[in-house]
């Protein structure tokens, strides 16, 4: 399994990183030879398995549906990088 | 060394009067501080523990019996703490105040406890060694040129070295048993679904379990009374009989039947942790215990298995760091999506980022069936495996890792020596079942060996009891 640096590039803008060319050499070799490793699971048949998504078998606990306080906006807004008027301030999307 | 005092011991003394909680966080507030600069445990010392051990006393004094009342308690720097940070021990979350307390935290302080500290972690748990974390790079207590294990190393150093009686991880892929087996601890990964999540910073939803770290077998059963049970505020929490895990200890192990998987005992591995580990099994033999060899056929897979659910897991949940609500923001960017992106490739650390790119990789199209989905469905003969395995035996014993503590530094170049690292421990995640950890002997070198125990879905108690039995015959001081 040989991922090119093209296809770093794209996992990168993919995952809303930016890369160093350092970074992408490295990268590089690092998912080449872990999704190399990953592979291995081909040689298992597997058409007649379900997939697991959560281990535990048991239905989903519903709860009543009941107004409760949500978080005080103070609390909500505390570790924002910038706020304004109790929403959380963003550079602009379209000019 | 002597042992150090447990949570029975120090609670009787608070009751007699003997000590006080002020005394008691006093006395660890002083050791973390003659530590700390060599072993960096911790991430944040609450700056009001002291103040809360004097409301424990005062509450005492009026009568009150809580579980921990006037006790200290370590916890890692994951799990949210009011009126503390939660870091992840990441750059991007350096700043970030805990707006609420997690499930877990509530628990602990309805039980009286009191939060001694953050504890330092891997970035965002994803390592084996701590040596992910952004600051504070735990040492092992053991040897200071040795790593602590991880994710949990902070919690587990923390505990191994006398700065907390007891600790909070959480383990993914073993990140409470590997840290707890280099630091010689007791350390218990519940039941999925059993200690509820809210609160707990998200790496790999399906997978993430909160659990003690702690000298004894005891004092992990008494954490584990406290902090598991039903949580409406945790959709995966489920609904289950909690049993008093106390009530296990001392149990009659003599009809229980125990599995040795052929698959954990493998060439090339430390031959002192199989001679320790099968020696330890003897005891429970001598106490009437049946074992016999079992096999885990698809233990060759869980590696390659686990590192495409946790990271594919993981690059979904670290999607909300991106600059708009927890606290870090780049200072240069023009529009939104430079302000994502900027904000993330400072905020982040290299293990994150590598995973975080392997884990939308696996989720790409085109790759998304031959990766994730084939994932999900070999999980699914994993969790077979065990299934089966518990119609033949009540609990499996196996070595909780292939080596003891490696030295800082050496398996940091090569991420997929690293993986392989949890070999042992992760297959436990991927089913969802109970795990453990209890120190059962010394390497050559001195250093602390770990014995692991599985039971099936709920069933804590058996690993309980026959841990409590080896705890008594195997002759482990610090």
């Amino acid at each position: 399994m040989k991922i090119t640096q093209d296809e770093v590039l794209h996992i990168a803008k993919l995952s809303r990183l930016a890369l160093s060319t350092e970074e992408v050499e490295m990268y590089q070799q690092d998912l080449s030879s872990i999704l190399g490793y990953m592979d291995t699971l081909n040689s298992l048949d597997t058409r007649d398995v379900t997939a697991t998504s959560h281990a535990v078998a048991s239905a989903a606990f519903l709860r009543e549906d009941t107004v409760t306080p949500s978080l005080p906006m103070e609390k909500v807004l505390r570790n924002a990088p910038d706020q304004d008027m109790d929403h959380f301030r963003v550079p602009p999307v379209i000019e | 060394m002597t042992p150090p005092p447990s949570l029975t011991a120090h609670l009787a003394a608070l009751q007699s009067g003997e000590s006080s909680s002020e005394q008691l966080v006093q006395q660890y507030l002083q050791t973390i501080e003659q530590n700390d600069d060599q072993l960096h445990i911790f991430n944040q010392v609450n700056p009001a523990a002291l103040e809360e051990a004097r409301q424990a006393d005062h509450r005492r004094s009026l009568g009150e019996k809580l579980p921990l009342l006037g006790i200290p308690v370590a916890v890692k720097d994951n799990i949210s703490t009011e009126g503390m940070r939660t870091t992840c021990s990441s750059r991007i979350l350096e700043n970030y105040d805990s707006i609420y307390d997690a499930t877990v935290t509530s628990r602990l302080r309805e039980a009286g406890a009191i939060i001694i500290g953050k504890t330092s972690m891997d970035e965002f748990a994803m390592g084996s060694s701590n040596q992910t974390a952004h600051k504070q790079k735990t040492r092992n207590p053991w040897d200071p040129s040795r790593v602590p294990g991880g994710s949990s190393g902070g919690s587990a150093a923390a505990v191994a070295a006398g700065c907390a009686p007891v600790a909070l991880g959480s383990d993914t892929g073993g990140s409470i048993r590997q840290p707890a087996a280099f630091c010689g601890v007791v350390g218990l990964k519940p039941t999925y679904g059993s200690v509820s999540r809210y609160g707990l910073v998200a790496f790999a939803s399906s997978l993430d379990q909160i659990g003690p770290l702690t000298n004894n077998v005891e004092d992990a059963a008494t954490m584990l009374n406290v902090i598991a049970g039903h949580d409406s505020r945790d959709s995966t929490s489920v609904s289950f009989q909690k049993p008093d895990y106390t009530s296990f200890l001392g149990q009659d192990v003599s009809s229980l039947k125990i599995g040795l998987p052929r698959e954990y005992f493998i060439e090339g591995m430390d031959p002192t942790i199989r001679q320790q580990v099968l020696e330890s099994v003897e005891h429970l033999k001598a106490q009437g215990a049946t074992v016999q060899d079992i096999s885990l056929p698809h233990t060759d897979y869980a590696v390659a298995t686990y590192y495409i659910i946790a990271t594919a897991e993981a690059s979904s949940n670290l999607a909300r760091y991106d600059g708009v609500r927890y606290t870090q923001r780049t200072s240069e960017a023009s529009d939104l999506t430079e302000m994502y992106v900027k904000s993330r490739s400072e905020g982040f650390g290299a293990e994150v980022k590598r995973r975080i790119m392997l884990g939308t990789y696996v989720l790409s199209s085109g790759y998304y069936d031959a990766y994730y989905r084939k994932a999900q469905k070999v999980r699914t003969l994993i969790a077979r495996d065990f299934a089966q395995a518990f119609q033949q035996v009540d609990l499996i014993i196996t070595p909780t890792t292939p080596t003891t503590a490696f030295v800082s530094g050496t398996k940091s170049n090569n991420p997929l020596d690293m993986y392989l690292e949890d070999i042992f421990t992760l297959s436990c995640n991927l089913a969802g079942i109970p795990g453990m950890s209890i120190p059962c002997g010394k390497d050559a070198d001195g250093l602390p060996i770990g014995l692991q125990l599985y039971a099936p879905h709920f069933e804590e108690g058996t690993m309980l009891k026959a841990a409590a039995v080896l705890e008594k015959k195997i002759a482990f001081t610090p």
